[in-house]
């Protein structure tokens, strides 16, 4: 308890000093914090731009697909400012980062994390949970209280799905140094694969991401069962409760590549 | 007898891909520590020798926990550096002369402060710890500057205390004194010294520069190609491989003909029989001058000590070594 107990304090101060450092000018802070809000509108008004044409996208009507946006965006934000940064790993290999954080008695990923800790990236999680809430609100949804549960675990499942992806696909520039695209395309690809009803997309397409890499269970299902759809596709209602168990599973497999990544973690020069 | 660090037949392999053509790669495999065995005893003050790319880092980064190693184990501290990283840290201080461990925005203070939280040190014996290094490390005037802003001896001082606060175990220091200049050189050194005086901490020391050893280290391992070619005193080392300091006296005039010393041949003559070179053997630098003294002016006096490159290239031509 005492051991627990210290090790929280030994991050909260990593967090401070990260705080400390980040809002000493105040003024390009502020301006850090509106501008990362630009990224996750542009994501809105493109589902809005696309309703304007259309009526309906892959049998999804604008007020259905808001929540499989909302719920996206909004987990994505949050996994991007916890988590998002760990995408600069060559980067702290590079500089001798990782080399410090090894030498400290603590966990090397959360430390990484916690020292560079975006907190301009708030504003986009803000952003996210009311692009959430107005989606809920003007869905139509018929509350329950399981559906009110859901409402709640969804989002934090996909932040840890979202998470584990953000790690696992980071952990392959330990073995293969130019591997950024590829993690690029399977972070942000799946952002966006998992902002719209899966019905939209097709084929080998579809499979992988939707059940191959699991994106479907992240916003798609957990949206039908909060409206109450049955799948166009044929999967049972529990699919839509899938997502804790999606989410720890994804989680099981992000920590397992990263702890055989730091084993083949070969530093550099002297 | 109480080993801190007992290493068995340390190996680490790296595989790297070499260009083969336009467009196909062959993996290649380097073997930068090869079968080091290493015993540290508590206490003592080591020096890790070796040429560029010798594998001197590599091993320090194994005993550290920071490479896994391809094959034999090491124990530091009792422990085993990689799978008890995080219990080991507590134990074991770094300092990397290329690396930092401190907050490059933050006042250096401020460092020191949250490494008291990272390795949860009472707040009494963080103090008394720092007080210490602030006197002898002379810390008071630069405390307060973020560390981008320090000069490289400022910040290795902070380096050294940085890795101190926890009352390690063992000092692990690569390359301390690289690019500083002598007075902080100096005061590196210093410290060190006094540190080893005290006698309960165990210091691994790699460095390029012999005044490093000579002035902190009893006990000399030489690697070269990643093995051990010569584990032993310094004067073990000298002994053994004929590297000797030469004397280079500058006279007032040149003598008719030059001094000759049993124990200390004569290398060179220079600036016209002015400046005359002694290599010294069996007799001391004290023979030398008085020799001179007998029969000349002595206008300058200089002692050259072996350049440690020169003696571990002349270590890897040795044919007694075997393998």
């Amino acid at each position: 308890m005492a051991e627990a107990g210290g090790t929280l304090a030994a991050y909260r101060a990593l967090l401070g000093a990260q705080a400390r450092a980040q809002t000493a000018y105040r003024t390009s802070f502020v301006i850090d914090l509106l501008g990362n809000v630009g990224a996750t509108v542009f994501d809105v008004v493109t589902v809005l731009v696309l309703y304007g044409v259309t009526r309906e996208l892959g049998g999804f009507t604008l007020r259905e697909t808001l929540v499989m946006v909302g719920l996206t965006a909004f987990a994505f934000a949050v996994a991007d400012l916890l988590v998002g940064n760990i995408e600069r790993l060559p980067r702290y290999v590079r500089t001798g980062l990782f080399d410090a954080v090894l030498l400290r008695p603590l966990g090397a990923l959360p430390q990484l994390l916690l020292m560079d800790l975006p907190l301009r990236k708030v504003s986009r999680g803000l952003f996210g949970l009311a692009v959430w809430v107005t989606a809920l609100a003007g869905a139509g949804i018929e509350w329950t209280p399981s559906r009110v549960a859901l409402a709640v675990v969804a989002p934090l499942a996909a932040v840890v799905f979202f998470g584990s992806v953000f790690v696992a696909t980071a952990t392959v520039s330990f073995f293969w140094v130019e591997s950024g695209e590829l993690a690029n395309s399977v972070t942000y690809g799946g952002r966006d694969f998992a902002s719209y009803p899966v019905t939209v997309f097709a084929g080998w397409f579809r499979a992988a991401f939707a059940y191959g890499l699991g994106f479907a269970f992240v916003s798609y299902q957990p949206a039908l069962a909060l409206l109450g759809r049955a799948d166009p596709l044929g999967l049972p209602a529990w699919a839509g409760w899938a997502a804790p168990g999606v989410a720890l599973v994804a989680l099981a497999g992000a920590s397992l590549t990263w702890r055989v990544g730091v084993r083949h973690y070969r530093s550099t020069g002297s | 007898m109480s080993l801190v660090i007992d290493a068995r037949g340390l190996r680490k392999e790296f595989t790297v891909r070499v260009k083969a053509g336009r467009l196909r790669r062959e993996r290649r495999s380097v073997v930068a520590v090869d079968g080091v065995d290493l015993r540290i005893e508590r206490g003592e003050m080591l020096g890790y020798i070796g040429p560029n790319g010798a594998g001197k880092s590599t091993t320090l980064k194994m005993l550290t926990g920071v490479l896994t190693p391809s094959a034999g184990q090491a124990r530091v501290c009792g422990l085993l550096p990689v799978p008890q990283r995080a219990r080991l840290a507590r134990g074991i201080g770094v300092v990397f002369g290329q690396r930092s461990q401190l907050w490059w925005d933050l006042p250096l203070r401020d460092s020191f402060d949250l490494l008291r939280h990272v390795y949860r040190v009472p707040a009494a014996e963080h103090a008394a710890r720092l007080r210490r290094c602030r006197g002898l490390l002379d810390l008071d005037g630069f405390l307060d500057i973020p560390v981008r802003q320090l000069s490289l001896g400022q910040r290795m001082r902070g380096e050294l205390t940085a890795a101190l606060l926890h009352g390690p175990q063992v000092l692990f220091l690569d390359e301390p004194t690289i690019g500083l200049d002598v007075v902080s050189k100096q005061a590196v050194r210093g410290f060190l010294a006094e540190l080893g005086r005290a006698g309960d901490t165990t210091l691994v020391l790699t460095t390029h520069d012999l005044a490093d050893i000579e002035r902190l280290c009893h006990r000399l391992v030489v690697i070269d190609h990643g093995r051990v070619v010569h584990d032993g005193t310094i004067a073990e080392l000298h002994r053994r491989y004929g590297s000797r300091r030469l004397v280079v006296a500058e006279l007032d005039a040149a003598l008719v003909t030059p001094l000759t010393l049993p124990g200390a041949p004569l290398q060179r003559v220079e600036a016209d029989g002015r400046r005359l070179v002694y290599a010294l053997e069996s007799a001391g630098v004290a023979e030398v001058v008085a020799g001179l003294a007998g029969l000349t002016t002595l206008r300058d006096l200089s002692i050259l000590e072996p350049d440690i490159e020169d003696v571990v290239a002349r270590l890897y031509r040795t044919p007694a070594r075997s393998g």
